[in-house]
């Protein structure tokens, strides 16, 4: 019998295969961040141990690092400790570090592939759960705790058990102005937010086939929030394109060993997965969460939920609570919700596309009176590029902030949060309870949806704006 | 690790669904660079509401978190599962777990014990008719017994494969485990592929 995608990768790292124990799977990429990694490496410490592939580990920093005054020292103590723990682990072991400052810092997940580090058929993993991003490469990659970048660090493997397998397959052209997020935020609505729980999902399909890879990595980076540990898509013409010619991407005679093998990384006509999805593309429309997580979302033309019009006990309550946190009337329309604050970034969202996604909308207009707009791009690299292009200018020119790369809003480690109370439109991945700060109320949305709604103040999609509220170029 | 053979305590009721891993620590505690000192930080937005259950004098002591389903969702932190053993708990029940936070909790002696969710509906109820109902969790049986005043009013079986749960009994330590099978990296490395990336020149 044929095998899927996710079975062909995970059989090539097969390290020991043993019966009554999990595979041990060997780890091509470690990704390190400070959060999750200053206590692995005093696990290593205490046993005395080193780092086994000091060439196959990286680490910058991301989740606690200013995105104002970078040059000056961090104000808060502890993450001025905690990075300072990693530049001090880093130097001790050897690990290649890029601190804030660096030019190739930057969000993790978008550091790795824009360094031509997340290659097909490789395993990725990183203390952070959206690790799922790289799968967008055709690649096995997966979040671990630190125990697990402990082990990863000490003896390059890890023990796993296999998982099954999922494949979310969307046929069909996207609408105008329905992008990836909108895609992700559909599904994970549709199989809950433990659908996946179990599974590696392949996204695939002709509408999966056209997307780019920045889209694919929105996918990909939101599997988790659907409770698979992993999302995976073939890579194709569309992967080894973005990837010819980056830094540490194959060359010559390497780089045709490399795409022959990795044209190879297609699930079988034959193979079988244990789990299916079907969606239409064409029934996709621009899609916001109303709730607390990720799976409590609606299309932006639809109102708020009644909870009791869930059959289910648990769902109804969790709906419940929502609408309590969220302060939400069930029945309310969702494009009458208004925010104070729009956020755009993140490793779901933060990259050049999405940036110049905004910019689209944004440009010749304004950001309404009384909402806040805060633009973080995913790497120094993506904000180089969006400065090259004049896309920094667009965004101050509306009223937006324009910040230095990092995690920032997604989760409020810095000082970038709402405040209790607020509300945010956000391209972030998580509206859980205070994620973006105590009390602070969360939107998810696409890059589009983000600018509009910052534009118009309520939850918006571009479809809402009008020509005639762009100043024309000319008059710029 | 610490080892895990049976655990007898009072359990905590906590009818919620999709507690992730957010709620259960908050992104502010994850800038201490230590396993121990979460136990303040534990369900810390929820424990400012007074009629929190673990804000309750009768849960006070109780060793073993009964949640609703979909527990430990969301982010790797293993924060998580250090803030609740920092607080006290030995295991947790759920019909479901985000794999991370099961993986994260194994890893460190905090059994995850997953039952359907009707048995943990009733169990919620006997810790709520009677905070002072015992629940034991045998891993030596793969069993949970619940009795109020000594006489047993549930008993349910579990699942937990054989080689986590030997690693548990034992409290055995993966990376030691996995360096036995050094022999085994080292054969895979000589065979991987050229074209591989590498983050520095070997």
């Amino acid at each position: 019998m044929g095998r899927t995608l996710a079975e062909k990768v995970w059989d090539d790292h097969v390290v020991r295969r043993a019966d009554g124990e999990p595979d041990l799977l060997f780890i091509d990429l470690h990704l390190l961040h400070e959060v999750t990694s200053p206590q692995a490496f005093d696990g290593l410490r205490l046993s005395d141990r080193k780092v086994r592939r000091l060439d196959l580990t990286i680490a910058t920093e991301d989740h606690n690092t200013p995105t104002l005054d970078i040059d000056k020292p961090i104000a808060d103590p502890v993450s001025r400790a905690q990075l300072e723990t990693l530049r001090k682990n880093c130097a001790e072991f050897g690990v290649r570090l890029h601190p804030l400052g660096d030019v190739e810092q930057g969000v993790v997940h978008v550091v790795g592939p824009q360094l031509g580090l997340t290659q097909p058929g490789t395993t990725v993993v990183c203390g952070d759960s959206h690790t799922s991003t790289h799968g967008a490469f055709g690649a096995l990659a997966f979040g671990i705790g630190t125990s697990q970048v402990e082990h990863v660090l000490a003896t390059q493997t890890l023990p796993m058990a296999r998982p099954r397998t999922m494949a979310v397959t969307v046929e069909g052209e996207l609408p105008d102005d329905v992008t990836a997020k909108d895609l992700i935020l559909a599904v994970i609505a549709k199989i809950g937010t433990g659908g996946g729980q179990g599974y590696i999902i392949e996204y695939r399909g002709s509408a999966v086939e056209k997307l780019s890879m920045e889209a694919r990595m929105t996918i990909c980076n939101m599997s988790i929030e659907a409770g698979a540990r992993a999302g995976m898509i073939a890579p194709d013409e569309t992967t080894f394109a973005y990837l010819k010619g980056r830094a540490h991407a194959p060359e010559g005679e390497e780089w045709d060993r490399a795409v022959e093998y990795w044209r190879t990384l297609r699930t079988d006509d034959d193979a079988v997965f244990d789990a299916e999805v079907f969606i239409d593309a064409a029934d996709l429309a621009p899609f916001v969460t109303w709730g607390t997580n990720p799976g409590q979302g609606a299309p932006l033309s639809e109102r708020v939920p009644d909870p009791a019009s869930y059959d289910d006990a648990s769902q109804r309550h969790a709906a419940e609570k929502a609408l309590e946190y969220m302060g939400l009337t069930a029945g309310q329309a969702l494009r009458d919700i208004r925010v104070d604050t729009v956020f755009v970034g993140s490793c779901t969202n933060g990259r050049i596309e999405d940036l110049r996604s905004a910019a689209a909308v944004l440009e010749g207009r304004k950001v309404a009176d009384g909402v806040r707009m805060l633009v973080v791009p995913g790497s120094v690299r993506v904000a180089l590029q969006a400065v090259e292009e004049g896309l920094d200018k667009v965004f101050t020119g509306s009223g937006a902030e324009w910040r230095h790369a990092g995690c920032s809003m997604c989760l409020g480690m810095n000082p970038d949060q709402l405040a209790p109370g607020e509300r945010s439109a956000s391209t972030s991945n998580r509206n859980f309870e205070g994620r973006q700060g105590k009390g602070g109320r969360t939107h998810l949305v696409s890059p589009q949806v983000a600018a509009a709604t910052a534009v118009l103040g309520h939850l918006a999609s571009p479809a809402d704006l009008s020509d005639a509220d762009r100043t024309p170029a000319g008059a710029r | 690790m610490e080892a895990f053979t049976v655990h007898t305590g009072r359990a905590v009721p906590l009818r919620r669904s999709n507690v992730d891993t957010d709620q259960i620590i908050p992104a502010h505690w994850l800038k201490k660079v230590t396993r121990d000192g979460y136990e303040d930080g534990l369900f810390e937005a929820w424990r400012k509401d007074p009629s929190f259950v673990l804000n309750q004098e009768e849960y006070r002591g109780a060793t073993v978190l009964v949640a609703g389903p979909d527990f430990g969702t969301g982010s790797s932190r293993e924060h998580a599962a250090w803030a609740l053993q920092n607080y006290g708990f030995k295991a947790v029940i759920s019909s479901r777990f985000a794999d991370i936070f099961r993986g994260n909790s194994l890893k460190n002696g905090l059994l995850t014990v997953v039952l359907d969710q009707d048995v943990v509906e009733r169990l919620q109820a006997l810790a709520e008719a009677d905070p002072a109902a015992e629940v034991t969790v045998d891993l030596e049986r793969r069993q949970v017994r619940a009795t109020v005043a000594g006489a047993e009013q549930l008993t349910a079986d579990f699942d937990l494969d054989e080689n986590a749960r030997w690693r548990l009994l034992n409290g055995l330590d993966d990376i030691s485990l996995t360096l036995q099978n050094e022999s085994d990296i080292a054969a895979y490395e000589a065979t991987r592929p050229s074209f591989k990336p590498r983050t520095i020149a070997a």
